[in-house]
């Protein structure tokens, strides 16, 4: 008589094909080279996310977006509630994480020179991630209206609003008016844990598929070369698991030493604290429109300074279609030029922004 | 001529002898009701700044306001065109007052209650008989003229009203208006009264809180001193006057030992202790048997006061001790991240039982004082305990996460090392 | 590398018997560890979902008093978010609550039944039963807050 025993992996192996999603992922390799470290980047952002939208939910339950009660509800879950400081450190901490994780795996994939064909669309995804990611940073600070992020919202939708022509409309929908006010907190409260998500959930799938698709890519230097492959499952993904293990304890380190302040609740009608600056991620852009002049050419500094940044966000979509040539050296050479000076002035900026 | 033309011809003389008188009389109606009086007119423009001041003055005065005019206090004609005329006795003019007399000048109108109805009827009209009650009044009804009469405090003919931040009597001008002779040594010699009460109070409490906080509430010198009926309260009811504001303490005050004790020494109440001019904000060390203690310069050691006394003192200390112990503690877990913004709320409680023991101590009494100070202590106690609270929470999220890094550490390790039994047995490149 | 045993058909049976000692060791201590971890992960997510003894964190309304802690003509302090607020029943059995914070100089107001009137005891404030400032230095009214009733507690919150 035939074993009659079924197995879990049969039975569900049966109605959602199950082994065929398990040969896929058993036949994944992770080229083995001395860039290979940076491979772990991409898996330890989402692993991080992970970790916002676990602590992200657990923060709902808690937390009222309304101008009288979101403070005190901060105050509340980081006071009453059990392990509340916890969740709430982890949150605002590992916000920073994936920021920083996000920046060092775009900066290696562009070194790297993954975009390439036919990587092009993981690359445009990556990039809409990014702004996805940048969006949840900016609303996401909003929400415990203490007068830091009252007047850092402040001032950054003010930036938006110089803009030409769509400036104002768009510093009105940001802003659900014309001031910061408690309408731009339930607004921002909508985005991030609706728009943003559903959004970002799009890209993410459209992103991980693409890269299971075209498999791991190979720097140009080193295509020649037969390069040796590790298995995903189990060896790559273990090693995967020590790093978000050890980003676990990092985390809690966080928490419990440099606990998240909650400063003071927002009064609209204070003077704005002296020395506001924005979070570090943006930095660097707040500082390039402090350096540059009222006018030049004419034209308001401020404005040409924002449309420079737009404009450079631009072409960041467009970068696997401009550098696809992978045998043109010298292309490549302008391109890991452009690169660095872009990091070297990022990472200048940054500094110069927290010591002045 | 015919009858038409006569009858045009007398028309057009008829017109022009009536047209220009009625032109005269229109203007001239219509210049006096702007109230243009020949007085005015003349004064300002005299050579002499003190036959033109008044003139100039009257521009802002609170009674050219209301429609009066040099002749309701003068007397006189304002429409007569030359001065004879218009300072005629037999209409009414006056001339100066002397000194002796201004009291009435001015009462002829601000002492009638009928009069004054129609032009404002919440003003008090009894100024005039108040005044003769004071110092001032009762000197100059001796004879004495050096003294203040109405213009000396309200000024004359640029008079404006009390409201006015330009008058000289709005409480933000008072003291200056009263130093104007009380300030001068040479001129208050003769009265015997000490000439340094306006340069005392400007450094006081009250002068803190009128001239920089600019609260309009704060005494000036008619608070204390009356305003028409000015004189300094005698000395045993002078915790009434301060007792206005201070009501508390003075009630306090009035039944403690130290009322009769000062009636009969002939002591005065609260300046005994706060002085009257110079009043500072009162201090921890004013209280107590320290040296430099005010309690000791009546009690000695032995008796019921300085004991009463050492007590007060001692009990306000602990507690000042406690709230700082608890503040400390406070901070602290503040610093290192701790969310106690609750506690410390509530550690103001304790600050306002320490308010409240600083006001009892007029009451002399311990037990009243240890009543306040008790809960106080309890409050500042909870206060300590949260600050422990909260630092213990810290040490035991360190700890916590002390213990977490190990397994934590400890896990990743494991997996290393499940990694390196997977690869020794199964190359892991190909 | 260990050495292969072979049994008679050259089919390896397994490596040298430290092996699996050594293997089933490692496999049971990732095991318990990786639980314990997952457990000390779980563990603060069920009580944080858990709700606190405490349940309401906002202050734009709270439970001032119960109703028999107020009787005619007395009034009680209590707090309100992060200030003091007076909870007060006139003659005529009516609820009122206003701002304790005095307008002068910030000082704890309280309710006077002799006089039927708010005091400040600093100096000597007065203001009536609609919270307006009638003697002594206040320049403003108190605040007045919303009262209601729910039950046998008085529930205040801002107008």
């Amino acid at each position: 008589m035939k074993n009659m025993r079924v197995t879990t992996k049969d039975w569900l192996d049966e109605r959602l094909s199950i082994s065929a999603l398990n040969d896929l992922v058993r036949k994944k390799e992770v080229p083995l080279h001395r860039y290979s470290i940076w491979y772990y980047f991409g898996g330890m952002t989402l692993f991080l996310f992970v970790v916002q939208v676990v602590t992200g939910i657990l923060l709902l339950l808690y937390y009222r977006p309304s101008s009288e009660n979101a403070f005190e509800s901060v105050q509340f879950i980081v006071t009453e509630v059990q392990f509340g400081w916890l969740i709430r450190s982890i949150h605002s901490w590992s916000a920073n994480l994936m920021i920083a994780t996000l920046f060092i795996h775009l900066f290696s994939v562009f070194f790297l020179r993954a975009y390439y064909r036919p990587r092009e669309m993981t690359w445009v995804s990556g990039v809409v991630l990014l702004f996805i990611v940048i969006c949840f940073g900016f609303s996401g600070y909003l929400l415990p209206w203490n007068q830091l992020a009252f007047f850092a919202t402040k001032v950054g939708t003010e930036i938006a609003g110089v803009v030409p022509v769509i400036g104002r409309p768009v510093l009105r929908f940001l802003r659900g008016g014309d001031e910061v006010t408690g309408a731009t907190l339930t607004r921002f409260f909508g985005f991030h844990v609706a728009v943003l998500p559903a959004t970002a959930t799009v890209f993410l799938a459209i992103h991980v598929l693409l890269v299971q698709l075209h498999g791991m890519s190979v720097p140009p230097s080193l295509e020649k070369q037969n390069v040796r492959k590790m298995k995903f499952v189990p060896n790559f993904l273990l090693r995967d698991l020590i790093g978000w293990i050890l980003a676990i304890g990092v985390l809690a380190a966080l928490a419990a030493i440099f606990p998240w302040e909650l400063g003071e609740k927002a009064d609209p009608f204070a003077p704005a604290p002296a020395g506001i600056k924005p979070e570090w991620y943006f930095l660097f852009m707040f500082q390039t429109l402090k350096f540059l002049p009222a006018k030049i050419l004419g034209m308001d500094g401020e404005v040409l300074g924002i449309m420079a940044f737009n404009l450079v966000a631009l072409l960041l979509f467009i970068v696997p279609f401009v550098d696809r040539e992978p045998g043109n050296r010298k292309r490549r050479l302008i391109f890991n030029v452009i690169g660095v000076v872009a990091l070297l002035y990022i990472v200048v900026m940054t500094i110069v922004g927290y010591v002045t | 001529m015919d009858r038409g033309e006569h009858n045009s011809r007398r028309l057009h003389d008829f017109l022009r002898t009536v047209l220009p008188v009625v032109a005269v009389l229109t203007l001239f109606t219509l210049s006096s009701a702007q109230k243009k009086s020949s007085c005015i007119d003349c004064h300002s423009r005299l050579e002499d700044p003190r036959l033109s001041a008044p003139a100039k003055l009257f521009e802002n005065d609170v009674h050219r306001g209301r429609g009066l005019s040099c002749n309701d206090c003068h007397g006189g004609d304002p429409n007569a065109p030359t001065s004879e005329a218009a300072k005629d006795p037999r209409k009414g003019y006056l001339g100066k007052p002397r000194a002796l007399d201004i009291p009435a000048y001015c009462g002829k109108c601000h002492s009638d209650a009928n009069l004054m109805k129609r032009f404002n009827p919440s003003l008090r009209v009894d100024q005039e008989s108040e005044y003769y009650t004071s110092v001032h009044g009762k000197l100059l009804k001796a004879g004495e003229q050096k003294v203040a009469t109405c213009i000396s405090c309200h000024t004359v003919h640029g008079i404006r009203a009390v409201s006015d931040p330009l008058s000289s009597v709005y409480p933000l001008n008072v003291a200056d208006t009263c130093a104007k002779c009380h300030g001068k040594s040479d001129y208050m010699q003769a009265f015997k009264i000490p000439s340094d009460q306006v340069v005392k109070f400007k450094t006081s409490v009250h002068a803190k809180a009128l001239y920089e906080k600019q609260d309009l509430s704060a005494p000036t010198c008619n608070d204390c001193h009356g305003n028409h009926g000015a004189a300094p309260p005698g000395i045993a009811s002078v915790a009434n006057v301060c007792g206005q504001c201070h009501a508390r303490q003075a009630d306090l005050f009035q039944t403690s030992p130290h009322k009769a004790a000062f009636d009969q020494q002939g002591l005065a109440e609260c300046v005994t202790c706060h002085s009257n001019h110079d009043i500072a904000t009162p201090t921890d060390q004013m209280i107590g048997t320290q040296q430099g203690a005010l309690c000791v310069n009546c009690h000695q050691s032995g008796d019921k006061g300085f004991a009463a006394a050492g007590h007060m003192r001692s009990r306000i200390d602990q507690l000042i001790a406690s709230i700082d112990k608890s503040n400390e503690i406070l901070s602290v877990a503040a610093r290192k991240g701790m969310e106690v913004s609750k506690p410390k709320f509530e550690l103001k409680g304790a600050k306002d039982a320490l308010t409240h023991a600083r006001v009892l101590i007029h009451s002399s009494s311990t037990a009243e004082v240890d009543k306040v100070v008790e809960p106080g202590l309890a409050v500042a106690t909870k206060g300590y305990q949260a600050g422990l609270d909260a630092l213990s929470e810290l040490s035991f999220r360190r700890k916590g996460l002390a213990v977490s890094l190990v397994f934590i550490v400890f896990l990743a390790l494991l997996v290393y090392l499940k990694v390196r039994q997977i690869e020794s047995r199964q190359p892991i490149a190909k | 590398m260990s050495k292969m045993l072979h049994d008679s058909t050259a089919r390896s049976i397994g490596p040298v018997d430290s092996e699996p000692t050594r293997r089933r060791f490692l496999d049971y201590l990732l095991g318990t560890s990786a639980v314990a971890t997952l457990g000390a992960i779980v563990y603060p997510i069920i009580r944080f979902m858990s709700p606190p003894q405490v349940i309401e964190s906002t202050e734009s309304s709270v439970i001032a008093a119960k109703l028999n802690e107020v009787p005619v003509n007395s009034g009680k302090i209590f707090k309100f978010g992060s200030k003091p607020g007076l909870i007060l029943r006139t003659e005529s059995g009516e609820l009122k609550a206003f701002s304790a914070v005095c307008t002068h100089l910030d000082c704890i107001v309280q309710y006077q039944p002799e006089k039927k009137q708010i005091w400040c005891a600093c100096h000597n404030g007065q203001y009536n039963l609609n919270g307006k400032n009638v003697g002594g230095p206040p320049p403003r009214p108190l605040e007045e807050f919303k009262v209601n009733t729910r039950g046998d507690e008085i529930v205040v919150s801002k107008a």
